[in-house]
């Protein structure tokens, strides 16, 4: 136990708990952008709708939900954490400064784009998590809720901007979190660079290819 | 050719520094960025004012004293150099340029442009090295190392400590400057024995010295005169992971 704090107290013990809770979310993002793409089926969201109902129902998916949200807690209050202790390391900054010169954009903003994600989390999940596990009605269609939000401006935008900058989070995490785990070597480091393609362009535009449907009213 | 310079001044570690405006003019363009501050010194010598201080030693690239921020570049805008390498036709005539010291809690400003970097040495000796009695020379060849091992140890000797990494991070990591170390001796065989306390203590020594956590955004590696590889920090970070779990 005492090593385990030791570890956590150290910047490379944190910073690994920040990257392997970040890789475990985004493993979720698969799984979850998989299920939704139900929604294209062409049979007025039947099929949508049986799987919004099922899932619920499974007990691994509620051990998994619980897990989720452990490890979400985590991956937020270290890196929010670490992102504190960086702020005290300088008191006086410089007066010309050309962070564009030496790193890439999405490096220098994984706080920002953290933070506009968590907002959004919340209110994604308010929206649907909480509405159709715990106000749902007889006749409820999770189809008909997804459909009506994102016909609404809106959300849909707020929508379409959260999956950006999730996008623009992974740009970074991705390939930062497998640095972290001390396997971005030069053998490795070009392979972790296309398969982060995946994460950070593929998976967000899967998710917005579903505001973008009703909102452009297909 | 003609500089107007913004120099940060500051007497001594306690008190309050400010930027101070001089002209440096008739610089030669083959000039070092040191020789142009030696040339404005001459002048305030003259007029019996107080000269700017700045740290130098070798003036070749070599003992990594020489540490300035140039106009929100460490070392100034040249990629692989260090201040007393950058040479003023690199600079447009007329031409302002701010000079800051290296800002960082850990490195404190003793006077003007000098800071104190001793935390560096602290974090070598909590682990930098191995504890054998080497004796005289041995053998050149008594001890087989791969080629290509012993290139990427020496890549990382390179380092000269002079903390651009931790000036230019947004987060004062050193990261860079340790993981050179780090990494050098893991690649090397006399290195083995010592290498799980050495990154645990390099580490932890690192942190009490109020450098900040890397958040990977690689600027150190563009901006090390060195041109040290962030490979270093990837080796560091399984070296300390190999420590605590196995
Ligand atoms: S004075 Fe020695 S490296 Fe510049």
């Amino acid at each position: 136990m005492r090593a385990l704090v030791q570890f956590y107290n150290s910047s490379v013990g944190k910073k690994l708990i920040v990257g392997l809770t970040g890789i475990l979310l985004i493993g979720y993002l698969i799984i979850h952008l998989f299920g939704n793409l139900l929604i294209f089926r062409n049979d007025c969201g039947k099929a949508f709708d049986t799987y919004a109902e099922i899932l619920p129902q499974v007990v691994i998916i509620r051990t998994i939900e619980i897990g989720l949200f452990l490890i979400f807690i985590f991956h937020i209050v270290t890196a929010a954490y670490t992102w504190l202790l960086n702020k005290q390391t300088r008191d006086q900054n410089y007066k010309v400064r050309k962070p564009g010169q030496t790193s890439p954009l999405t490096s220098r903003t994984m706080f920002f784009s953290g933070s506009i994600v968590f907002i959004f989390l919340v209110v994604h999940m308010r929206q649907f998590w909480y509405n159709s596990r715990y106000e749902a009605g007889e006749h409820y269609s999770m189809y008909e809720v997804v459909k009506t939000t994102f016909s609404e401006p809106v959300y849909g935008i707020f929508y379409l901007i959260a999956m950006f900058l999730l996008g623009f989070h992974l740009r970074h995490g991705f390939q930062s979190a497998f640095q972290t785990f001390g396997l971005r070597d030069k053998t490795y480091a070009p392979i972790i660079e296309w398969c982060g393609i995946i994460f950070w362009l593929l998976i967000p535009l899967g998710f917005a290819s579903m505001p973008l449907f009703f909102l452009l009213n297909f | 050719m003609n500089f107007t310079l913004k120099i940060w001044r500051q007497h001594d570690r306690n008190s309050k520094g400010k930027f101070v405006e001089y002209k440096a003019s008739d610089i030669s363009p083959d000039m070092s960025f040191l020789e142009m501050l030696d040339a404005v010194n001459r002048d305030l010598a003259k007029k019996n004012e107080d000269i700017i201080a700045f740290d130098h030693d070798c003036r070749e690239g070599i003992c990594g004293s020489c540490g300035l921020y140039i106009s929100g570049r460490a070392h100034g805008p040249q990629r692989g150099v260090t201040t007393c390498e950058l040479r003023m036709r690199h600079f447009h005539d007329g031409e302002t340029i701010v000079v800051e010291p290296w800002r960082a809690k850990a490195f404190p400003v003793i006077k003007d442009l000098i800071v104190d970097r001793t935390a560096f040495d602290r974090v070598i000796q909590s682990g930098g090295y191995i504890s054998v009695d080497t004796g005289s020379t041995p053998e050149a060849s008594s001890i087989p190392i791969p080629k290509a091992n012993a290139e990427e140890a020496m890549d990382a000797a390179a380092c000269i400590g002079c903390g651009a990494c931790v000036a230019v991070c947004k987060n004062s990591s050193a990261m860079l400057f340790m993981s050179a170390k780090v990494s050098q001796l893991a690649l090397l065989p006399q290195g083995h024995a010592e290498r799980k306390i050495r990154v645990q203590r390099m580490v932890h020594q690192m942190d009490k010295e109020g450098f900040g956590h890397c958040s990977n955004t690689y600027a150190c590696e563009q901006e090390c005169p060195k041109k040290i590889s962030v490979a270093h920090i990837t080796r560091m970070n399984r070296e300390f992971i190999r420590a605590a779990f196995w």
